[in-house]
């Protein structure tokens, strides 16, 4: 008797906490409100659909609780008999059709708004790289990638055999934080055009409502009004391999002086860039600084596939690799333009000469490898 | 397969040799049925235990215990393993035992078909989970196995798993069709289709869903395997195909696929709940039509797994409608069952209180549902623990519940002793109670922001998934205590009565407990 | 009762066999799908350009260019001009530069897509590389002609509309 009772007890309370929790403002316990109108009316939305299903389930649960209680064999020990009601089988199938109108109008109306990509002042396209975003401003010759900031030492902190590091250690982007963000200004209605370099990856901004697949060959489109400055954080959302977990998306909302400001910059930085990849590529580098840097470039861009110590994972080993071991132009070729079919990408776009130069020194002559040949930058250089 | 036709008269009069050669040979179908269900058993803890490293790895931010490549392992094989291990087995291992009991039928109509299904199926799960030995490891692009991770990019295992997913799949198509002939030949005299017991009609529509879709699902992995290694492109861009093919082509299957975990549940509930309201079923025709159309609609809606993909829209629009107009059929089922307690006698064993359970919870799964059937805001909630919440709610305590119901429902018919009752209350509230806590959480954690699929997190999401790690390992290890209840029935206890429970009504409670090898040699007659 | 039931095991067995071919139906079905609503932008193949058609002045429709390379191609591939203004009903002709820098000949195929993806069903193409395989010989450059009009029945709303040509290696077919 005190069991049953609890059942009741237990799966009210189960109800009542979701039903508390989920309807309080707090992003942590809720779906975000965003900052644009168009997230703000799926949360609208999101809030109405929890109120009807929690009304469904008060009248339904309610009906069931009261049955349970009052219907047990020891309050009602000579059951009834019937078991047909055409009348209210009718009435049942129409009222959840009725429910749903509640739901099915407002999004209809929603999602017309979410497909309409026209007169669009900004245009950005995103790619989806294996495990990394690229975003390109077309309007304004600027592109760059967007990786992950959280360093591998804290992520891997515990599983490499130290302490487990605390919540603050972690820090409060812990995972949500990359080298480029997405700097965007508010109040301008941006297209963006999705799609990826390998396999499907999916672009998601809670704060924008936005998800949308990143298809390799194909391209979706999307758009956003952002309402007011701040960064917004987000994460892939389509299984996309290993790293699937570490390839965040973090975007900047700013004023549009400051977004005219930050063009500025990012193009006079990208001359100096150029510039200074240019002097670099000039220089003969030694041994040791063609090897330190090729240390911390191979950490940072191939030791996520081929291992630490080359010693392999979802790419080959580096280790007694035959390309590596090979000629150059062989080796060369496959960090340029990547490996068709597999998941090793082309990197000539994304690092400098003088860094793809260091790295492959690097492979060559460490991780198990002598091959004894340095590759300068002006190699790498010509071949542009 | 004429031999097999042709044989099965004699079958039955089979010397049934004892140990080992029962087993392997049998061609009995309670036999099978219980290899069948403990095959099951021995997946879904196999299952189990993957998805105890995936909450070991993410009870705390930060890498702990696995790397990324191996949890993805394990999602993936948690997903197939009881997709295709525990849940199907479980619900053809019922089927097998059940069926020609409730319809008056000596065998299944195909027995030696029967015993070839199931023994196919340890091998193709060998094969999957041995493919997590291999060198590049085992499948690692979730049970969905999207293209291209799964072809351009899956591990040189992928060719096992492809030939695994075949074994399944003929195994799964061959036990369909001996349900289907069994089900329209061999009812007794009398038994019209609508006096048929649902458990048998839902899983007769279940049988025909097998039959239409899991060719489907080889179709799929065969171009997958074309993809591979002989030059065609079904689904890369550069020789003119699509990734998204692949998913219409898999979701064409996954859908129904859903459905073909839920369906027999919702003919066990349909049993369990009149046996113990001692009141007849409420709407018994219109649950008929509730499943068929369930099963219609199954077949129209696939593409609200993908309202992501970028669908024109006018797809988003269909896709939408068609799902969210499922709510009704399934409404209806629910409100039947509460018209079945209704003015009821009703007393709560253990079957009654997993059905119940079943009911409640399935119900708040399927209020995240149309939640999700609504293309708007499945935007912020697609691919989250949102999903991953709510087809654990439809799944655990839908199909897993429903099946625990069964068992303790039908245990003392099979075994011929009565399980004992305080155990089993026990294991029911611990699994209600784990099971509330493992995935109630994972809500919060989806709306809060957290992909699925992610082997770590940012600590604003550690509460939520603290809650779930504890409650998974509480889950996990209650159903030791099952296993353990099981074999103490079996083992021994109090004798069963062939009527066993005092509102049960159908022709498997006439047979006397426990069931004989042999029942229905003479067919009975249904008034 | 066995025939009957032989029967009705074969064509259990039939319809199985039968959904396993649909799964490979789909795959024309959706192409077709594709073509009706406009799904992943795919485009069409060549059509003759009709000197008949009016083309409306009073419109505007800004067509913008997208190319890239899948990795393992060396080549270099852009468009000349990356967006342009087109009445519906006009022909108009645009260039993409491809460059081989490898020391090799190799062959290239460029695989199109539309955004948005009914504006697909209104991008007409009467000449383009994607059509073929193209060959080129290691150092060479060359420029690719596409030529294309937009059906004047495109719908109001599409004032812009994006072509992304992705260019991939392929094994010879020629």
């Amino acid at each position: 008797m005190s069991l049953k009772s609890k059942v009741k007890g237990l799966c009210l309370l189960t109800f009542a906490m979701g039903v508390n929790a989920s309807v309080s403002a707090d992003t942590r316990y809720n779906m975000t409100e965003g900052v644009t109108d168009i997230s703000k009316s799926v949360f609208q939305m999101h809030q109405n659909a929890l109120y009807i299903v929690i009304g469904i389930g008060v009248v339904v649960f309610g009906a069931m609780f009261y049955s349970i209680y009052a219907h047990r064999k020891s309050k009602n020990p000579t059951p009834a008999q019937f078991h047909e009601s055409t009348t209210i089988e009718i009435i049942w199938t129409i009222i959840p059709f009725i429910l749903l109108m509640f739901l099915a109008v407002p999004a209809t109306s929603t999602l017309i708004k979410m497909y309409d990509t026209s007169d669009a002042d900004i245009t950005i396209k995103i790619t989806g790289w294996q495990w990394k975003w690229h975003y390109d401003y077309l309007d304004e010759e600027i592109e760059f990638f967007s990786n992950l900031s959280t360093s591998q030492q804290k992520i891997r902190a515990k599983l490499d055999g130290g302490e487990a590091l605390s919540y603050q250690e972690l820090g409060e982007n812990y995972l949500l934080e990359v080298d480029n963000e997405l700097v965007l200004p508010i109040n301008k209605k941006i297209r963006f055009l999705v799609t990826a370099e390998d396999v499907i990856h999916s672009w998601w901004v809670p704060d924008f409502a936005i998800k949308r697949d990143a298809i390799p060959g194909f391209i979706n489109e999307a758009w956003t009004k952002i309402n007011e400055p701040g960064t917004y954080r987000g994460q892939c959302t389509e299984l996309c391999g290993k790293d699937h977990g570490f390839m965040p998306v973090v975007v900047k909302a700013v004023t549009e002086e400051e977004y005219v400001q930050w063009l500025a910059d990012k193009k006079q930085e990208k001359i100096e860039a150029a510039e200074a990849a240019r002097l670099a590529a000039l220089q003969s580098w030694d041994k040791t600084k063609l090897m330190t840097l090729g240390q911390s470039v191979y950490e940072a861009k191939c030791a996520m596939c081929h291992g630490v110590n080359g010693e392999g994972g979802i790419g080959n080993a580096i280790t007694g690799s035959v390309v590596t071991n090979g000629p150059t132009d062989a080796h060369i070729d496959i960090v340029f333009n990547g490996k068709a079919g597999s998941a090793m990408q082309a990197f000539k776009a994304q690092l400098t000469s003088a860094e793809i130069a260091a790295v492959l020194t690097y492979q060559r002559n460490a991780l198990g490898n002598n091959v004894g040949d340095l590759i300068q930058p002006a190699d790498i250089e010509k071949l542009r | 397969m004429s031999a097999v036709i042709e044989t099965q008269e004699h079958a039955h009069h089979d010397h049934h040799p004892k140990g080992i050669k029962r087993w392997l040979f049998s061609t009995n179908h309670k036999d099978i049925g219980t290899l069948y269900l403990w095959f099951s058993f021995i997946m879904f803890l196999i299952g189990g235990s993957m998805a105890l490293v995936i909450r070991a790895e993410l009870f705390m931010p930060g890498l702990q215990f696995v790397e990324p490549n191996f949890f993805n392992q394990m999602t993936t094989v948690h997903g197939l393993i009881m997709v295709f291990g525990a849940v199907m087995p479980a619900f053809t291992g019922l089927a097998n035992w059940m069926i020609p009991l409730m319809i008056g039928a000596p065998d299944m109509a195909l027995p030696r078909m029967n015993n070839w299904s199931f023994w196919i199926l340890p091998f193709a799960f060998i094969i999957l989970i041995s493919s997590l030995f291999m060198e590049g490891g085992g499948p690692n692009f979730g049970w969905t196995f999207y293209a291209p991770l799964s072809t351009t990019q899956g591990p040189p295992s992928t060719d096992f798993f492809i030939l695994s997913m075949h074994i399944m799949g003929v195994s799964s198509i061959m036990g369909a069709i001996n349900i289907i002939v069994t089900i329209i030949n061999m009812r007794a005299p009398g038994m019209t289709l609508m006096k048929m017991p649902l458990f048998v009609w839902t899983w007769l529509i279940t049988a025909f869903l097998l039959v239409m879709v899991m060719p489907v699902l080889a179709g799929a992995v065969t171009m997958m395997l074309t993809d591979r290694h002989f030059g065609t492109s079904f689904f890369e861009a550069a020789g003119g195909g699509d990734p998204v093919l692949f998913q219409h082509i898999f979701w064409f299957f996954g859908h129904p696929e859903v459905y073909i975990m839920i369906l027999p549940s919702f003919g066990i509930a349909s049993a369990i709940i009149p046996t113990f309201a001692r009141k007849p079923l409420f709407g018994y025709a219109s649950m008929v039509y509730a499943t068929a159309s369930i099963a219609f609609l199954s077949f129209i809606v696939w593409a609200h797994h993908m309202f992501t993909v970028g669908m024109p829209l006018a797809g988003e629009l269909f896709f939408m409608y068609a799902t969210m107009l499922i709510a009704v059929p399934t409404g209806v089922k629910v409100f039947n069952w509460i018209a079945t307690m209704w003015e009821g006698s009703m007393t709560f064993e253990a079957p009654m209180l997993f059905a119940l359970a079943f009911v409640i919870l399935f119900t708040i799964g399927g209020f995240s549902g149309v939640m999700l059937a609504t293309a708007t805001t499945d935007f912020q909630y697609h691919d989250t623990y949102f999903v991953v919440a709510h087809f654990h709610y439809v799944l655990f305590p839908g199909a897993i519940f429903g099946t625990m119901a069964a068992v303790y429902y039908w245990l003392p018919k099979w075994t011929g002793h009565m399980y004992n009752e305080k155990l089993a209350k026990i294991h029911f509230w611990l699994s209600i109670i784990a099971v509330n806590v493992t995935f109630f959480p994972m809500h919060f954690s989806g709306l809060a922001g957290m992909p699925r699929r992610i082997p770590d997190y940012n600590p604003i999401f550690a509460d939520f998934n603290q809650w779930s790690s504890i409650g998974a390992f509480m889950l996990g290890f209650t159903q030791l205590l099952f296993l353990y209840i099981v074999i103490q029935t079996i083992r021994g206890g109090k004798k069963a009565t062939s009527q066993v429970w005092e509102g049960a009504d159908g022709l498997e409670w006439t047979v006397p407990s426990p069931a004989p090898h042999h029942t229905f040699d003479t067919p009975p007659v249904v008034k | 009762m066995t025939t009957k039931r032989h029967q009705q095991v074969s064509y259990l067995i039939l319809l199985a066999f039968g959904m396993f071919g649909f799964g490979y139906a789909l795959v024309p079905l959706y192409d077709v799908f594709c073509e009706i609503t406009g799904l992943n932008g795919k485009t069409g193949d060549q059509v003759v350009y009709d000197e008949s058609i009016t083309v409306d002045e009073n419109r505007k429709i800004t067509v913008e260019f997208i190319a890239q390379v899948n990795r393992g191609m060396p080549w270099e591939f852009e468009p000349l001009v990356k967006r342009v203004e087109v009445s519906p009903g006009e022909h108009r002709i645009v260039s993409f530069r491809v460059a081989n820098p490898s020391t090799e000949q190799i062959v290239g195929q460029a695989v199109p897509s539309v955004a948005p993806g009914l504006a697909a069903n209104y991008f007409h193409k009467t000449e383009c590389f994607c059509f073929n395989q193209q060959m080129l010989a290691g150092g060479m450059s060359m420029d690719m002609p596409l030529k294309f009009y937009i059906d004047p029945t495109i719908p109001d709303d599409i004032k812009r509309l994006t072509l992304s040509y992705t260019l991939y290696q392929v094994q010879a077919t020629l």
